[in-house]
This record gives structure tokens, sequence and C-alpha cells, in this order.
């Protein structure tokens, strides 16, 4: 099965992102496992001799010369490797991809609409294959119902509205492709989720028609009952919850602190790196034809000179190489643990709420003699519920958790193997000059010995 | 160098001997390509050790009374011996502060117009990038000077005439007293001259064709490696901040690791390669600053060059207008011997407008100019020789230089690229460390 997709008729900017880097990113990416920590090891052990994983690590040197030209098909094998699976590929059953994004010009706005494709075996659905439209609005709409659905399991982040860093404009190309490339993301991880994959709006907003859409969406409580329902739980939160809390989601909140600190702070660091490597390239650019304009007044040394010339040239070109993985692969996960770590945290709040109904309920139930029966019925229902809701979150906390850690440590290793690409070639194009130099310097040494 | 021709002024010191060549005194014809100096073997550096190997800060009084710090540098020398003797010889030292080394090749360069003369490292630093300092005390600064400075006394050593200058060779040797040997030459007065000449704007009518281009060629050098030292320093600084901000990973990484448990000894360890890669820039760049160190030696080399051709220009200038004023001389000469006047003189005029000369007082004038006609022919003569002679002499040292200059820039280029080797390397070994810590994360 393909999941990946080409973008036809949109223009890439010159930061690189191609179609190419994108389909290794959407594949790499969405690893995550599914069930139990024993299995994801073995995965992972199998990681250095495995061969498509191999292949999927070196793929821009085997299939392109540069970022920006399109990218052989990766094997269908390999792509099923880059999931993870526990069992083995037949249970994955599901297979999305976020693409084509086109412009909508109305009287009242301007707003973006990608195409998102299904395909998939499971029974519940209709068709095999599904090809819809989708706006950011939709996105948004599917998250707050899924929140709804399911408080304490962690839904993935959404891309933000605006791009804050940078002076990105609304909808030019590199943010529309950041974009959607998010939204590819944020789709997958929910197909992968156990529970939220067989989410009856997760059905509707990948099969629905775009009149479907909205008409569905005009059912269910409205906006203001939604809000009213968080100012409630919000407020109940702050009674004591805390304190009745169980350790294990007090230690889940410390490491949250902590990890959320040090998530942001690798965010800003990453772009940081980002900027002095592109800064260094510009420098760089202008320091190769120097020599070359050097060599125009010599002769001896002019080849030496245009040979420098072109060695800084190629090692221009790999650092571009290099800056354009960065921006691939590491300042995308790392900006969206980013947000999940306030997702988790927001995760966290929502199971204190819970916990917090039932701590008021129960010390109403201390003080309200007479309605004691029903107070004693609704408190069982809560005890019920905070107790599905603290399994669920751990659960899916586990879970999480072992995706972060396989998305960090690929991630990471990812930007290892840029590093070493980088080091490697420019270390090829030295070497190749200093032979061609010292070759010279032979022959001259030679021709000076005769008389 | 060919003796037996009249000598510019100023003391010279005596001539290698060497082979007798012929050679064409036509005007025109380049002079035969001289032989390697047969002399080489015989310059200073190879019959001694030179080396300028500490430096020390110093305070004194100047010239006007006023406490001053400054870097003195060691000096020493050693005779080398021959290997059968199996002994070594001595070391003789002293001490020399910047300003001798600077007063020393003043007195060079004006002593020796039609040599190349090494030049000094610069006097204050500039190109840097942001981490270096600029200030004259900062201990690299003083460390790359005195490597600099080592390195114009070996090259003067191995320069076939420079090296046997006595002054150069008194420099060397004794401390006391060398002033005041350098002031007693009087070369003082014809360096004040020789600046003024060398900043003058004037015209050749019949320039030199290859001193033209050469001129042209020194100011291209000086431009381009300027350039280039510039936008080298630009690279470092971005380089040095790449390098650096990595440092960043190992701090988080070891925080973020004490919350982890599976994943705590990958980044721990990760985030230590990232402590080393930040910290290697380093060494990398302390060694790039050798490079742009040689290169800067021949940005004021072509300074240098470009003094030999415009001391040429000025001989050639000097030659025209001596010329020229022995041709109206002559000029003048006949229009009174004939009493024909065929340019426009003031003296023609008035002594139409009061009456002409008495033929005793023509007699006398005719007399004085024959004298000055005389005077001017010979000296007319001797600046002819002594343009050929310069001519000879400075393209034989700037064929000389440019061999020395292809031979030196084309390993310093060679050097620079064994550097990239070098970092290239160690990004290997510690992005392959660091791999290694993230897969077991």
């Amino acid at each position: 099965m393909d999941t990946e997709s080409r973008l036809p008729g949109l223009a890439l900017p010159a930061g690189g992102e191609g179609p190419g880097a994108d389909s290794r990113l959407a594949a790499g990416a969405l690893g995550t496992a599914q069930g139990p920590l024993l299995a994801a090891a073995e995965v992972l052990a199998l990681d250095d001799e495995e061969d498509d994983l191999e292949v999927f690590s070196k793929d821009t040197s085997l299939t392109e010369v540069n970022s920006f030209s399109p990218s052989v098909p990766i094997s269908p094998s390999s792509m099923i490797n880059q999931y993870k699976f526990e069992d083995g590929p037949e249970l994955r059953d599901l297979f999305i991809t976020v693409d084509d994004p086109e412009s909508h010009i109305t009287a009242i706005e301007t707003f973006i609409t990608y195409r998102v494709v299904t395909k998939t075996t499971r029974g519940e659905f209709d068709s095999s294959e599904y090809e819809v439209r989708r706006r950011y609005q939709d996105f948004i709409w599917l998250k707050s119902k899924l929140e709804e659905a399911h408080p304490t399991l962690i839904i993935p982040p959404l891309p933000e509205k605006f791009i804050i860093r940078g002076m990105v404009e609304r909808f030019s190309d590199e943010f529309i492709e950041t974009r959607r490339k998010a939204l590819h993301k944020f789709l997958n991880r929910i197909a992968d989720h156990p529970t939220l994959s067989f989410n009856e709006d997760f059905k509707i907003f990948l099969t629905a028609q775009a009149w479907e859409l909205s008409s569905h969406k005009k059912q269910g409580p409205g906006l203001l009952s939604r809000m009213g329902q968080t100012v409630r739980a919000v407020a109940s939160s702050v009674r004591g919850a805390v304190k009745n809390r169980p350790e294990m989601f007090t230690e889940m909140n410390n490491y949250l602190e902590t990890f959320s600190q040090k998530i942001n702070l690798l965010d800003k660091i990453a772009h940081r790196i980002y900027k002095e490597e592109r800064d260094y390239f510009s420098e760089m650019k202008e320091y190769g034809p120097i020599h070359t304009l050097w060599s125009a007044s010599e002769e001896d040394i002019a080849d030496a000179l245009k040979g420098l010339a072109g060695c800084i040239e190629r090692c221009c070109r790999a650092t571009e190489r290099r800056m354009a993985g960065l921006s691939e692969h590491l300042l995308p996960i790392l900006h969206e643990y980013v947000l999940y770590s306030e997702i988790l945290m927001g995760v966290l709040k929502r199971r204190d709420q819970i916990q917090g109904e039932l701590d008021s309920k129960v010390d109403a139930l201390g003080s309200k003699k007479p309605e004691k029966d029903v107070l004693s019925e609704e408190i069982g229902k809560l005890e019920d519920k905070v107790e599905r809701a603290n399994n669920a979150l751990k659960a899916d906390w586990d879970r999480w958790k072992q995706n972060m850690q396989w998305d960090m440590r690929s991630t990471f290793m990812n930007v290892a193997e840029n590093n070493l690409r980088y080091y490697e070639e420019c270390l090829a194009t030295w070497e190749s000059f200093l032979a061609s130099q010292t070759v010279d310097l032979r022959v001259d040494e030679d021709s000076e010995d005769r008389p | 160098m060919e003796s037996a021709e009249p000598e510019p002024s100023g003391s010279r010191p005596e001539e290698e001997e060497e082979e007798e060549e012929e050679e064409d005194e036509e005007d025109g014809a380049l002079p035969a390509p001289e032989q390697p100096l047969a002399g080489m073997e015989d310059c200073l550096a190879k019959k001694m050790e030179i080396t300028v190997s500490e430096a020390e800060k110093r305070t004194g009084r100047n010239a006007m009374n006023i406490q001053e710090t400054y870097t003195a540098y060691l000096i020493e020398t050693r005779a080398v011996e021959s290997q059968s003797e199996g002994q070594c010889a001595p070391v003789e030292s002293l001490w020399r502060r910047y300003s001798e080394f600077e007063l020393l090749r003043n007195y060079l360069s004006v002593t020796y117009p039609h040599i190349v003369v090494p030049p000094l490292p610069e006097k204050r630093a500039d190109f840097v990038w942001h981490k270096l300092s600029a200030d004259n005390m900062d201990p690299d600064f003083v460390e790359r000077r005195r490597i600099g400075l080592e390195n114009f006394l070996l090259r003067v050593a191995s320069h076939p005439v420079l090296c046997q200058d006595k002054i150069f060779y008194v420099f060397l040797m004794q401390e006391g007293g060398w002033k005041e040997m350098v002031n007693e030459t009087g070369f003082q007065l014809k360096a004040d001259s020789r600046l003024k000449a060398l900043n003058a704007t004037f015209r050749v009518k019949n320039p030199d064709k290859r001193f033209t281009e050469l001129k042209h060629y020194s100011d291209e050098l000086q431009s381009v490696i300027s350039h280039l030292l510039r936008v080298r320093a630009r690279v470092a600084d971005r380089l040095y901040g790449v390098y650096k901000v990595h440092g960043n990973y190992g701090r988080v990484f070891s925080e973020w690791s004490a919350i982890e448990k599976e994943m705590g000894d990958g980044l721990q360890s990760a985030g230590h390669h990232m402590d080393v890669y930040a910290a290697s820039i380093d060494d990398i760049l302390e060694e790039e600053e050798h490079y742009a160190d040689q290169l800067k030696e021949y940005l004021f080399y072509a300074e240098a060059l470009r003094a030999v051709c415009r001391k040429h220009e000025l001989m050639q200038y000097d030659l025209e207008m001596a010329a020229q004023d022995l041709t109206s001389k002559k000029q003048q000469c006949e229009e009174l011997a004939t009493g024909t006047v065929r340019t426009f003189s003031l003296k023609g005029m008035t002594s139409k407008l009061f009456g002409q000369e008495t033929p005793e007082q023509r007699e006398a004038k005719i007399k004085v100019l024959e004298e000055q006609i005389q005077e001017g022919e010979e000296q007319l003569k001797s600046k002819n020789l002594e343009g050929r002679d310069f001519v000879k002499s400075a393209w034989a040292d700037i064929e000389r230089f440019k061999e020395q200059k292809n031979h030196d820039l084309k390993e310093a280029l060679i050097s620079y690229a064994v550097m990239q080797i070098s970092m290239c390397k160690k990004g290997i070994q510690v992005w392959t460390n660091a791999k290694e810590c993230f897969s077991k994360m």
C-alpha cells in the first residue's frame, strides 16, 4: 500500500521541504508502538540489522542528489517497518495521508483545504478508500470532539493557528507545508491510537463529504454549553483534587514539569542551531568565489585556488542539506513535543477535575444527611468514572512515553546521521583536493630535479 | 647583483661574489634570467639558527619620559656547527621590541629599494573575529606576533642580498648601540623623502610595461587578500556559533536524563559528546589563525612589491625630468649662441624690451649653460645606468619573490585543506559517538 504522495502543483519554497523529504518524515515520525514494552523493544533491537530500517535512515544519500528533487518511492516493506508494529504489519488497517493544499477564495474569506485520503480494510467503513477535503477549522472541531469524548486520553497536538517564531506569512508556501505535515501526523497518530482510532467523529471526519460534515457538526452540545462545562470543571479542580491525587499522578505531574521545561529549551536550541547554520551558509557562499576571483590574477597557483573555491562550494551545498535535515526532522518533532507537554498538562488537570467532582460529592456526603442514598449512588458512579479515567490515563501515558522515547531516539539519531553525512561529504571533497595538489607538488619536484 | 656600475647613493655593503654573467645592455631587452644565486649556501639562515623564543611585558620610560608598557622579544641565535664537530655552539640572545624591528625594516626598505623587503607582522590586530581580542597586550596576539617576528628574521636571513647587511647582523647580535648605528647611516633623511615620493602623484611618459603590470598585480593581490581575510573572519565567527550552540545540548540532555529511566544513560552520554563537539572549535579556529597569518604576510608583501614598482616609477620620472631639463638647457644655449629665439622665454622678451645683452654677458651665460649641460649629460648618463641597474636587480628579486610566493601560497592552501580534513574527521568521530549514544536511548 502506498501512503506516500506527491504534492502536485505546489511550489516548493527554497527551504527545501521537498516531497521526497516529506515522505520520509511522514513515515519515520509516525512510528508508534501499539501495546506492551516488550514487543517494541524487540523491534528496536532490530534497528541495526534490519535492512529496511537502514534504507530508511540513509534515504537521502541513496535516492537523491539534493533535497529538492523528488525521491524514488520507498519499498512498501520498508514503510511498514517504520510503523513499529508489535505483532506484525497485518494489524495496521488504516492509512491516512494529508496533501494537496488548495486555496479557496470566497466573498467573506480565503482559506486553505487539504486533501485527506484514507485507505482501510476495516469493516466499519463502507468503502476501502475515501477522499475528502478538510480545512483547519475541521481539524480543530475533530480535536475538541475527541477531547470531549476522552478527557483523560492524550489527544495528539494540532499545529498552531499562527506561528509566533519567525516571520512566516500566514499563507506562505513554507507555512502551508509545515502545517500540512503536522496535520498529516495528527491524523496518523489518532489512527495509531487503540481507542481514538475507533472514535465515531474521527470516522465521520475521514469519510463525510463537506456538507455531511457541516450538518454533523451542528449536532451535539453547542459551544456555550461546552464552555460552561469547562468553567465548572476548572472551578472544581481547584478544590482539593490535588490532596487526594494518587502518587502516580503526582509523579507524572513532576515529570511533566521538568520535561516541559527541557523540551522547550531543546526547541529553542534547535532553532538557534538552525539559525547559526544558516548564517554560516550565507558567509560561506561569499567565501568561495573570492578564491576564484583571485585565481584570475595568478598563474602558478590559479588551479589550486580554483580547486579550493570548488571545495568550499561543495561544502556549502552540504551545509544546505544539513540545514534541510534539521528543519525536516528535528524542528517539527521538538515542536510537536512542546505542544504535547501542554496537552499532557491539560490531561492531568482534567483527571484532577474528575477526581475533584468525586471528592466534593464525598465531602457533601458528610454534611447532607437526608440525601445520603442519592449521594451514595452518585458517588458510586463517580468512583467508577474516576477509576476508568485513571486507568485510561495510565495506559495512555505509558503508551505516550513509549512513543516519545522512540521518536526522540530516531530523531536524534537522524540528527547525528545528518551531521555524519555532512562531515563525510566535506571530508571527501577536501581529501580529493589535497590528493590533486600533492600530485602536482610531486610533479613539480621531479621537474626541478632535472638539470 | 652586478657590480662595477655606479651605485645609488647611500651605503651598500659588500656584494656577494657570484658567477659573472654576460648580459644584454640594449634598451628594452630583458636581462638574461639569472641562475639561482650561487651564494644561497652562504646566506645567513644556513649559517645560523635564529629564533624569537620569548615575549615579555616590560615597563619603562619612553623618549618623552612617560611611563609605558610594551612587550620585548627575545632573539636567540646560534651558529650552526658542522656535524663532525659534534659540539653545540653557545646561544647568544638579546631583547628587542617591535619598534626596533620597525626601524630595521625601514632601514632595509630605504637602503635596498630594488628588493621586495619581507614585511613585519601587523602592528595592530586586524581582520579579527569576535572571540579574538584586538588588544595588543592580549597573550594570543603577542604569541602570534612573536611567530611573525621570527618569520621576518628568517626571511631576511635567507634573502641572498639582505642577509649580508651589517645593520641586520648587528641587530641580531648586539643589543646596545644598535639604534645609534642605524641612525648614523643617515637613512632617515632618505626615508622621509622616499615616503613623500611614494605617496606623490606624478605621471611617467614612458612607463615600463612590466612594472606597470606588476603594480596592478600587487594592487589586485592586496585587494583580494584583504577581502578574503575579512570574509574568513566572518566565516570563523559563524562556525564558532554553530559549534558553541551545540554545547547547550549537553546541559539540557543532562538535566533531562535525570527524569528518564530508560533514556537517561543515552541522553547523558550523548550530552557529553555534544560538549566535546562544542569545545573542539577552539583549537580548530586557533589553527586557522596561523593560516590567516600566512595570507596576511603576503598581503603585506604586496605592499612591499608595490613599493619597488613605485620606486622604479620615481626613477623613471626623475630620468625623464632630467632629460627634459637637459634638452631645454641645450635649446637655451643654442638660442643664445645663434641669437635666434625659437621658443618663448621671459628672458628673450625682456631683452627685446630692455635691449640686448652685451656680448660679454652673453658669453658668460653660454659658458654657464655649457657647464650645466655637461654636468647634466653626465648625470643623465649615470641616471640611465642607475635605472638599468635598478631594473635588472629589481627584476631578479621579483622573480625570486614570485617563486617564493607561489611556493608559500600553495603550501598555505594545502595546509588549509589539511586543517579542514582534520576538522571533518573530528566531527565524524564526535557524531559517530553521539549516534551510538542516541541509539541506546
